[in-house]
This record gives C-alpha cells, sequence and structure tokens, in this order.
C-alpha cells in the first residue's frame, strides 16, 4: 500500500515525515475501513476485498496476493492509530531519531504487509520483517538489560517462526496443492487428517509464542520492560496480535480436524496464560513488567477465546486483540512518558503523581479502568463476547475453563488498583517528584486519541462487531463443517 | 408520552463529561450550578414520569405499544412495563443480544423518584459541605476538587438511573460495574489520605469479587434461557422457555443456580455478611457521598436486583434460595446491628446501622414463598416500602451526621456530646431520624417494619421474632449515637478556650436536611401497597388503617426497650454503665468494637493464602523455572556451537588430526 513510498521519503525533515507519513497512513486505513463497508452494504460478498496476487517465486508457488476482509479491516485500522499516536509518543526522542524512526517505519511495514496478505508465505515473510527492527529497537534505543532482552525476544519469536515455517511447509506438501493461498487451500482442503494432527501444534505454537502462549511467553516481559514507548506500543499493540491472528487465520482456518484433537490441550495452556499472567502482574514492581504481564493474561485471553471456537467466541477473541492493542499502547505510552519525567518505574518509589502530572495520572487511571473491563471503554465489551460465547460451549471441562478465565476480572482489578492506589494516590515521596512538569503538547494529542479511540470502541461496539462477524462467520463455518463437534453446537 | 426519557441518562451523562473534561477551567460555584441544576431537572423529571406513569388516564404508545390506561392501571388491573426504548447495542449471536434500553415498571418508577431525590439533595447539600471540607483538608487544588466531585456525582447518577431502568440483566450489569467504578472514585475522593485510598481499593475489589458470580450467574442464564431479559410481563417466549427448563428434570437446577450466583453479585453491593467488610471503610468517603451511594441508592442495588427477579425465584422453583438469601441476611442484620452498638466512629455507627437495614429488606424479600398481596408476597411490598423511607431517614441521618463532622472537625464520638445546644437543627433532623429508623408511630420506619416483621412471622415464628429484636438493638444503637452526640458532656465545654464554639451549619446545608427529614415523618402515611405489591394490584398496609396486630405490638415494645435502654445508659453524664458492661465483657467488647475479626479473616485469606501462596511462588515460577528453561536452552546451544567450533575453524592441522585418529 503505502508504506513503501513512505519509506523511502524518509530524509531530514524526519518528524514532519513521520507525522505526514502516518497521517497519510491512518487516513488511508479509515478510508479502507468506510470502503469497506460500503462494498458489504452494496452486497459485494467476496471473502476477500481487493484482491490482488502477483506471483513472484514459481518453484513454490509463492505469490504476493493481498486483500482484505473484515478482521485484517480492523487490524489495519489498529495498527494505523498506534503508528500515529506511536509517532507522537516518541516525539522527544534523542539520539539517533531518523534511524529510530526508519526501524519503526520498516516493523509497521511488517506488519500491514502481515494483515494484507492471503498467501502464507508472504505472511510469514511480513512477519520475519517485523521481527527484525525490533532486534535493533530495543538494542540500541532500549533501556536496561537491552541486549539480554533484545537478545531473548528475537531468540524466542525466531524460534517460534522456525516451528512456523516447518509449519507451513507441512501444509503445503501435504495438501499437495499449487498455490500458498489461505483461502484456496482452505477451499480445496485435501490435508490428511494425520498431516493436521502432526502440523497444527507447530503453526499453533508458532504463532502462539507471539500471542504470548504460556509457557512461551517470557520474552514478553524483558522485552517490553526494555523497549521504548513507541516500540512497546507498537509490539504489545499490534505485533502480539500477529499471533492471534496467525493462529485464525492458518493453524485453526487451514487445519480443523487437528483443532479438534488439539483443543483441549491448548485450552489449557491459554486458560493457564490468561490466569497466570493476571496473578504474577500482581506481585512486580516495575510498571512495564505489571503490564508486560497483563498483556500475557489478556493476550492469552485471545487465544482462549480461539480455541473455544465457537462464532460469538471468535469475534469477542478478535474485539479483544483491538481492544487490547489499543488499552496497552495507552498504558505503555503513559507509562512511558511517567518514566521518562520521574526516571523510575519502580513502584515502591513513586507516589502521588496525581497532584503534581495530574493529566498522565487520569490517563493512567483511564488505562487501567479500561483494562479492568469498566463498561464504555473496549475492554469491557470484548471480554463479555469472549465469555458469553466461551460459555455456549456446553461442555464440562470448556465450562469449567470459561469459569476459571472469568476470575480473571478479579485479578486484573487488584493489580490495577494496587498500582493506581500506590503511584498515583497517597503522598509524594521523593521531593524531586514536585518539579515534574505534566504532559507536552504531543503527548496529549497522543493520549487524546487513544482515549477517544478506546472509548469510541467501548461506546459504539456494534460498527467494529458487524464488520467482524463478516470475516469470522465464513471461518467459522469452515472450521466447523469440518470438525462438527468443536463448539458443541 | 414517555419520549423524553433518554434525556433522564443523556443529561447526567453529558454533565459528567463537560465537567469531567472542562471542569478545571471553571469556577468551582459554576461546576456546582451545571451539577445541581442537572439534577434539579432530573428530578422534576422522575416526579412527573412517576405521576404520569401512576395516575394517567387516556392511552399512549411506546416502541409501537399501545397502552390504554386508567389511572395508570391497564384493563387487567396492572400497571404496565413501558419500555421507552430498548437499542441493540452488541451482538453476540442473531439471537442473543446485548440491549441498552429504558424501561418502566412501578418499582423503577419508585426507584428514580428515590435516586433524584436524594442525589438531589446532596447535590445542594455538597455547596456547603465540600467548601468547608476542602479548607479544612488544606487541598492546593481544593478548587479542582469541588468540579471533580460534582462530575463523579453526575456519573454516579446517570449510572444508577442507567442500573434500575434496565431492560435486560446484561444493562443492569453494565451499569452495575459503573456504579462500582463511581463508587471508587468517590470513596478514595481524598486521595492523599492514605486509608481514603485503601478504602476505595477494598470496596472495588470486594465488589468485583462478588460480581464475578453475578456474571457467572448472567453466563448461565443467558445459556439456558437464550436471553436476558428478565421481566415476565413483556415477554410471554420468556415464560415459556423458563417454564419448559424447569419442568425439564436434567437442566432445572439451572435457573435456581444462575439466580443464586446473581444474588451472590447483589450481596456484595449491598454488604451482606461475609461481603460487607468494604461498606464501613467506604465511609472515608465525603459524607454526602455515603448518604448517597452507600446508603439511599448504591447498596439497596443487591435488593432491587432480587425484587426485580422476584417473579422468576417464586414462579420457577427458586423459593428455597429465597429462603436462603433470608438467613444470610437475616444473620447479617443482627451481627451489624451488635456491631454498631460499639463503634466509636459516627460513621462507621451509621454504615453498620444501614447494613442492618439493607438485610432487613433482603429478609423481606426472602421469606416470600407465593405471589399475593396478603400472606406469602407480603414481604416484596414490604422490602421496596423498607427501601423508600430507609433511603430517605438513612441519607438525613448521614446529612446530619456529615453536619456535625464539618462541625467539629472530627468522626469520632469523643470530640462531640451536648451539641443541642449549638446545632439545634440538625438536632432536631437527627432525632426525627432515629425515631423513623427505630420503628416508632407514626414515622415512616414503623410502617415499612413492621410490614417486614409481619411477613416474617407468616414464614417462621422464629425469624419472625429474631427481627423484632434486631430492631430493638436498631432503637438501642441509634440512640446511643443520638445521645452521645448531642447530649452527655460536651467537647467544647471541657475547654471553651482553646476549642473551636460549634455551630449551626448554612442554609445550603440545613435546607435539605429539614426537606429530607419531613418526608421521614409522612412517608410512611404513603399508600404504599397501591403501587407496588407482589401481584401489581393494589394492596393495602393495615397499620395505616390503625389496625395494629400484635406484631406492631410487639416491635413498638421493642423499639421502646431499646430507647429506654440507650436513654438509661447514655443520657446521664457521667453513667458509669457502659464502661462497666465493656469491662466485665473484655472479649465480647473488643470482638464487637473489631467487627467480630472478619476483615482480618478476609485479610489473612487475600494476603496470606491468595497473595503469598499464588501469586509470588508463580512469578517466581516465571522468573526462575520457565525463563531458566529458556536461557538454559540458550546458553546449551550456545556452549554447543563453542564446542564444536574447533572442529569448524578450517585448520587443517585439526582436521588432520581428527580423521587420523578415526584411523
Amino acid at each position: 500500500m503505502l508504506f513503501g513510498l513512505w519509506v523511502a521519503k524518509n530524509d531530514n525533515q524526519v518528524r514532519g515525515v513521520m507525522v505526514a507519513g502516518s497521517t497519510v497512513l491512518l487516513a488511508s486505513a479509515i478510508w479502507l475501513t468506510v470502503y469497506f463497508v460500503q462494498q458489504r452494504n452494496l452486497g459485494n460478498t467476496t471473502d476477500m476485498l481487493l484482491a490482488n496476487s502477483i506471483m513472484w517465486f514459481k518453484p513454490l508457488n509463492i505469490a504476493f496476493s493481498v486483500g482484505v476482509d473484515g478482521i485484517s479491516v480492523v487490524m489495519i485500522l489498529l495498527s494505523a492509530i498506534i503508528v500515529f499516536t506511536g509517532t507522537f509518543a516518541s516525539w522527544q526522542l534523542e539520539p539517533m531519531k531518523k534511524e529510530y524512526f526508519l526501524w519503526f517505519v520498516l516493523l509497521a511495514s511488517g506488519v500491514f504487509g502481515f494483515f494484507i496478505s492471503t498467501d502464507m508465505f508472504t505472511m510469514f515473510m511480513f512477519y520475519e520483517v517485523a521481527l527484525i527492527p525490533m532486534y535493533l529497537l530495543i538494542g540500541v534505543w532500549g533501556t536496561g538489560a537491552k541486549e539480554y532482552s533484545a537478545m531473548k525476544l528475537t531468540l524466542m519469536l525466531m524460534g517460534g517462526s522456525a516451528l512456523l515455517i516447518l509449519g507451513i511447509l507441512g501444509i503445503y506438501y501435504f495438501s499437495g496443492a499449487t498455490t500458498m493461498d489461505v483461502s484456496e487451500l482452505a477451499r480445496m482442503h485435501t490435508m490428511s487428517k494425520t498431516a493436521q494432527n502432526i502440523f497444527f501444534p507447530f503453526v499453533f505454537i508458532g504463532f502462539g509464542v507471539l500471542g504470548a502462549l504460556f509457557p512461551f511467553h517470557t520474552w514478553s516481559p524483558d522485552g517490553h520492560a526494555s523497549a521504548p514507548t513507541a516500540v512497546s506500543m507498537l509490539h504489545a499493540g499490534v505485533l502480539m496480535k500477529l499471533g492471534g491472528y496467525g493462529c485464525l487465520r492458518i493453524a485453526m482456518f487451514l487445519m480443523p480436524e487437528a483443532l479438534n484433537m488439539w483443543a483441549p490441550i491448548f485450552l489449557v495452556l491459554t486458560c493457564i496464560s490468561v490466569v497466570y499472567g493476571a496473578l504474577s502482574a500482581c506481585v512486580q514492581t516495575d510498571l512495564k513488567y505489571i503490564n508486560a504481564y497483563s498483556s500475557v493474561s489478556h493476550c492469552g485471553m485471545v487465544l482462549f477465546a480461539l480455541v473455544m471456537t465457537t462464532q460469538t467466541a471468535i469475534t469477542g477473541a478478535i474485539l479483544q486483540m483491538l481492544s487490547h492493542g489499543l488499552m496497552t499502547a495507552l498504558f505503555f505510552a503513559v507509562i512511558g512518558m511517567i518514566y521518562h519525567r520521574a526516571g523510575t518505574r519502580d513502584v515502591r518509589y513513586l507516589g502521588g503523581l496525581m497532584k503534581v502530572v495530574p493529566f498522565l495520572a487520569v490517563a493512567y487511571v483511564v488505562a487501567g479502568l479500561a483494562n479492568l473491563g469498566l463498561p464504555g471503554f473496549s475492554g469491557f465489551i470484548a471480554e463479555m463476547t469472549i465469555f458469553v460465547g466461551s460459555f455456549e460451549n456446553a461442555g464440562m471441562f470448556h465450562r469449567v475453563a470459561t469459569i476459571i478465565a472469568c476470575t480473571s476480572i478479579v485479578v486484573t482489578a487488584v493489580y490495577i488498583l494496587r498500582v493506581v492506589g500506590k503511584i498515583l494516590f497517597q503522598t509524594i515521596p521523593n521531593k524531586k517528584f514536585n518539579e515534574l512538569h505534566d504532559a507536552t503538547w504531543d503527548e496529549r494529542f497522543s493520549i487524546g486519541a487513544l482515549i477517544f479511540c478506546v472509548a469510541g470502541l467501548g461506546m459504539a461496539p456494534l460498527f467494529f462487531e458487524n464488520i467482524i462477524i463478516d470475516a469470522v462467520a465464513p471461518i467459522f463455518n469452515h472450521i466447523i463443517a469440518f470438525a462438527p463437534t468443536l463448539g458443541n453446537l | 408520552m414517555f419520549d423524553y426519557a433518554f434525556l433522564v441518562l443523556l443529561l447526567p451523562f453529558l454533565s459528567a463529561v463537560i465537567l469531567g473534561l472542562f471542569g478545571m477551567k471553571m469556577p468551582p460555584k459554576i461546576a456546582g450550578i451545571i451539577g445541581s441544576t442537572v439534577l434539579g431537572t432530573l428530578f422534576l423529571l422522575s416526579l412527573y414520569t412517576a405521576y404520569h406513569y401512576f395516575f394517567y388516564t387516556g392511552e399512549y404508545s411506546a416502541m409501537g405499544q399501545v397502552f390504554n390506561v386508567v389511572d395508570g392501571r391497564l384493563s387487567n388491573g396492572l400497571y404496565p412495563t413501558v419500555t421507552v426504548f430498548n437499542i441493540t447495542w452488541l451482538k453476540f449471536t442473531e439471537l442473543l443480544t446485548f440491549n441498552i434500553g429504558f424501561r418502566l415498571s412501578p418499582i423503577s418508577v419508585m426507584m428514580l423518584i428515590v435516586i433524584t431525590t436524594v442525589s438531589f439533595m446532596v447535590h445542594l447539600y455538597s455547596f456547603g459541605y465540600m467548601a468547608e471540607r476542602d479548607e479544612k483538608y488544606k487541598f492546593e487544588e481544593y478548587e479542582k476538587g469541588f468540579q471533580r466531585f460534582y462530575a463523579y456525582l453526575s456519573l454516579f447518577t446517570m449510572s444508577m438511573l442507567g442500573l434500575v431502568v434496565a431492560t435486560n440483566i446484561f444493562q443492569m450489569y453494565l451499569f452495575w460495574e459503573l456504579v462500582g467504578v463511581c463508587s471508587y472514585l468517590l470513596i478514595g475522593f481524598y486521595y492523599p489520605k492514605h486509608t481514603a485510598v485503601h478504602a476505595s481499593k477494598k470496596a472495588f475489589i470486594v465488589t468485583r469479587f462478588a460480581d464475578l458470580f453475578f456474571l457467572i450467574g448472567i453466563l448461565f442464564f443467558s445459556f439456558y434461557v437464550g436471553t436476558f431479559n428478565y421481566d415476565l410481563s413483556t415477554s410471554l417466549e420468556l415464560t415459556d422457555k423458563l417454564s419448559t427448563i424447569a419442568s425439564d428434570p436434567t437442566i432445572a437446577w439451572a435457573i435456581p443456580t444462575a439466580l443464586f450466583l446473581m444474588f451472590i453479585g447483589g450481596a456484595g453491593k449491598s454488604a451482606m455478611f461475609p461481603l460487607h467488610i468494604w461498606l464501613p471503610d467506604a465511609m472515608e468517603g465525603p459524607t454526602p457521598v455515603s448518604a448517597l451511594i452507600h446508603a439511599a441508592t448504591m447498596v439497596v442495588a443487591g435488593v432491587y436486583q432480587v425484587a426485580s427477579l422476584f417473579p422468576i425465584y417464586i414462579k420457577f422453583g427458586a423459593t428455597e434460595q429465597l429462603h436462603w438469601i433470608a438467613y444470610i441476611a437475616a444473620f447479617t442484620a443482627f451481627y451489624a446491628a451488635a456491631v454498631a452498638c460499639c463503634q466509636r466512629d459516627i460513621k462507621r455507627g451509621l454504615a453498620f446501622s444501614t447494613i442492618s437495614q439493607i438485610a432487613y429488606m433482603l429478609v423481606a424479600l426472602g421469606v416470600c414463598f407465593a405471589i399475593d398481596n396478603e400472606d406469602g408476597g407480603l414481604g416484596y411490598m414490604a422490602s421496596m416500602f423498607h427501601l423508600f423511607t430507609h433511603a430517605m431517614f438513612k441519607a438525613l441521618l448521614f446529612l446530619c451526621s456529615g453536619a456535625i463532622i464539618v462541625i467539629i472537625g472530627s468522626n469520632f464520638k469523643e470530640y462531640m456530646g451536648g451539641l443541642h445546644k449549638y446545632m439545634p437543627i440538625t438536632n432536631i433532623c437527627f432525632l426525627i431520624g432515629c425515631i423513623a429508623i427505630s420503628g416508632v408511630w407514626p414515622l415512616a420506619g414503623f410502617f415499612s417494619k413492621d410490614e417486614i416483621v409481619s411477613a416474617c412471622f407468616k414464614f417462621s415464628p422464629f425469624l419472625g421474632w429474631f427481627m423484632t429484636l434486631v430492631s430493638g438493638m436498631t432503637a438501642f444503637y441509634m440512640f446511643r449515637l443520638y445521645y452521645v452526640i448531642f447530649w452527655g458532656e460536651s467537647y467544647y465545654e471541657q475547654d471553651p478556650e482553646h476549642r473551636r464554639r460549634p455551630q449551626e451549619v448554612p442554609f445550603i446545608m440545613w435546607g435539605p436536611l429539614v426537606f429530607l427529614a419531613i418526608i421521614s415523618i409522612f412517608a410512611g402515611w404513603i399508600p404504599f401497597g397501591h403501587f407496588i405489591s407482589a401481584t401489581g394490584k393494589s394492596a393495602e398496609i393495615h397499620l395505616q388503617h390503625f389496625h395494629f396486630s400484635s406484631v406492631a405490638w410487639f416491635s413498638l415494645l421493642a423499639a421502646a426497650i431499646g430507647i429506654g435502654l440507650a436513654t438509661w445508659m447514655y443520657l446521664p453524664k457521667h453513667n458509669p454503665i457502659p464502661n462497666i458492661l465493656a469491662k466485665r465483657m473484655p472479649a465480647l467488647h473488643k470482638a464487637a468494637l473489631n467487627r467480630f475479626y472478619i476483615d482480618d479473616i478476609w485479610q489473612f485469606v487475600t494476603h496470606r493464602i491468595v497473595f503469598r501462596c499464588f501469586s509470588i511462588p508463580i512469578a517466581w515460577f516465571d522468573r526462575h523455572v520457565i525463563d531458566g528453561t529458556f536461557n538454559f536452552l540458550a546458553w546449551g546451544t550456545q556452549e554447543a556451537g563453542e564446542s564444536i567450533r574447533p572442529w569448524q575453524s578450517g585448520d587443517v592441522r585439526i582436521m588432520l588430526y581428527g580423521s587420523l585418529r578415526e584411523l
């Protein structure tokens, strides 16, 4: 789409270019959404809109095929919002601004490329494109034990992608197809059951690593803690969503019978993710660690809902991706700004910020409340859709899992309020905090835009839900057609 | 006819948004005026709505339904359930949708009146209260505090109204969470205070824990019934579906279970034992908030929820669950009354009294076993009646205590005493509140409470006597409070040179007090049964026609004993009896003072068990075991790489050596 041009222009007026570029990006993402809705209203019912395909590696039938359906439309919108606000959030970044933004843009292009691809291999390629800049962004511009974190993150995600490429090639060879296009493969559905059973975990875990699936989530706290603000935002906000998206698009969509077999195991793992992440977050002392574990919990919820395989739950999973993306970006943005001022992220040394930086403090409270699922913000609708959807799955096992996952809403309240009570309220422990200055205009703008989106999604969810259901329904019907016992409907 | 109803939710919402976003830029007075004007409008709108709902004669339509009413009633003698609007907000499946709507039924109209009346009075009262309060706390930004306060109040009012007009159980849950958050924000209003922050956190987490059960209950309900709608009168399909489930033995357990789980949510909000621990601490918030949220409106949400689902409880085999509620509530009523007898902090004393009185309402609902107006279903009417009267006199008592706290500057009874000379209006108002809550004829509490006690006697004589005993205790602890505040030895007079002289509060504060006092005096004479009863048909409250049964005499006697005992023990200036009693039974006194250690038990469970035994080990496990494994893998790979590196060095000698050795 537009990102190629944007990278090329990146020279002296870095900020200007970034703003112009990300604005164009946001505008085109909004246009895309509007266009999508229009087309649907006009009665255009093809699975993928704007589909296009160019063959670029004949021997393996790899094509650069693009197209969007409801899920990718909302994901692209999400990414555009995060890139846009992330630009403003890293306004005052000092050393090597240009290089920073260059990598940042490359990361973003990987993400966009991933969401618009419909070809397995191209998707994988963009996934890798998104990964590599992470290493540099964290390793160079990060904080704390940045080399270690960057290395860990990259190695673990690379490990995931090794599994992934095995899985993808497995799918390609065992379905005997002459294409790597996901929809084509799904339509043919020629993969044998045994092959599916073998390759399903490869793909699911491969993407699951990115989606912080227990026990492959440990890169997330370190990675997030060390990353600079905008990278944390983009990473937690968008990159982790690649995992859920890939799990649905490739693993579940192409191998429904295997899902049937593996579902209980992954259900247990994701359920652990949800509760485990939340409980871990309760005792962390670094703000970013808390939020990273909270992300583990919330992204675990995405995968959990996907594995539940009811239409409502899958819709909820996509909503949760969207909502978590926005909320967590907001959270990381605020944390970054607090860190920038106070020089520490340690909960034990912070306090009374409400008095000195009211804007940031209020933003933190809003982010916290959104995170714990306050109605009116996006978290509530996503979680409720997931819970209602999961509960439709009437198996005793699924019931218990759902109820266990529900308990996370209480634990979330505990860790959010603990931090809010400690760092924002009460008295200021350190005299030097009295001199902190409140948010600057670029920060206000970035935060304001994110809060607007979180509240918008939370108050008028039906618009997005319709877009999402539109794409989820065919995928779900496909899965159910081959594995009718799933979802117990 | 009720087309304006959307304003009831929209106006406070707008006011909250405007005050929240731009409040800091306005002078505090303006913010207060905006908030109060909106509330005044809402108050008038609710009165108008109630008048039309209950007395209209003619025809009107809402959502395409035509209602032909005479004096508000349909031809079958019932008040209609009017759905004014119902918008699809979220679609879970084609059939299961989450709607946001506005529904008028007799109890929701009553709640509209209660909420807007108390909220309006609190808005006015806060003009005086918050100004005084903020100066005292020496807030650097006290002006911002004022606007913030009104923004929260508006938001709360909106959420509470949304809760009571809910068209479905999920909407109720949504607003339920919102009122919870408003309560959190308002309890922690004085955020530099350590205790306030803790109290707000505790309140939110405890109620959230209860809400978890509410949510699970909703999930059960919606799964089996296929809808979130709970109103039997507007949906015949719902009735059919419920009867199908109730008659199917394999899933008949689902409805009672779902209902009881939802009740646990209600028990959290309504502070039933053992989830009551947050309410006394919630008194850290500004006193007008305690009056509005923690006495009159939000804490009765649980009662309102059970009352809304009441027809389902009765008709579809959940009467046993209702009786469980009754037992839990009866125990709570007794427990809270016992603790209230020993509190030093006047607001906490009132808080325990609130717990006890809400428990009365739930007992009344719980002892029902049929739908009729005279026998098995009497409790329904009694409960709603008590909800109404209690909201008025408890708000009054809290606002009075707020006035005292403003003047004295402390919550503790030691700093009070002898105030009747200095604060005559507050004195009279507080006394009226005390008499009303004690259940003395002819004030409001007498009628509603005696209906409850009669309903208990119809269910089981034991419960009847038990509740009579508790009403005696109520009279005792309320008058104890009254005497130690207004009579007894004056703290000021012990050292008039150095201590501030108490004085009467300004008009903006005593005005609302007088207004609520007047309602507390006369509310008992409202023919409540005519409007709200279990069947929906007009019922009579016999007490209002001087048909005193033996029940009424006994509870009057209990009240008289309670008051007499309190007078004897606390009116004289130096009566040693309370101290002697406390010394005689040190364990009991100490236990009651410490709320029978329920808080400590919870503290132990949450901190020691959940925190220590789950969170910390999990965090450790994560950092050491899982992370360790991956680090070990990485290290292993690196070491393996190191160890085979020489083989690939390209050094001919080594390669030769290797191949030669093989030979």
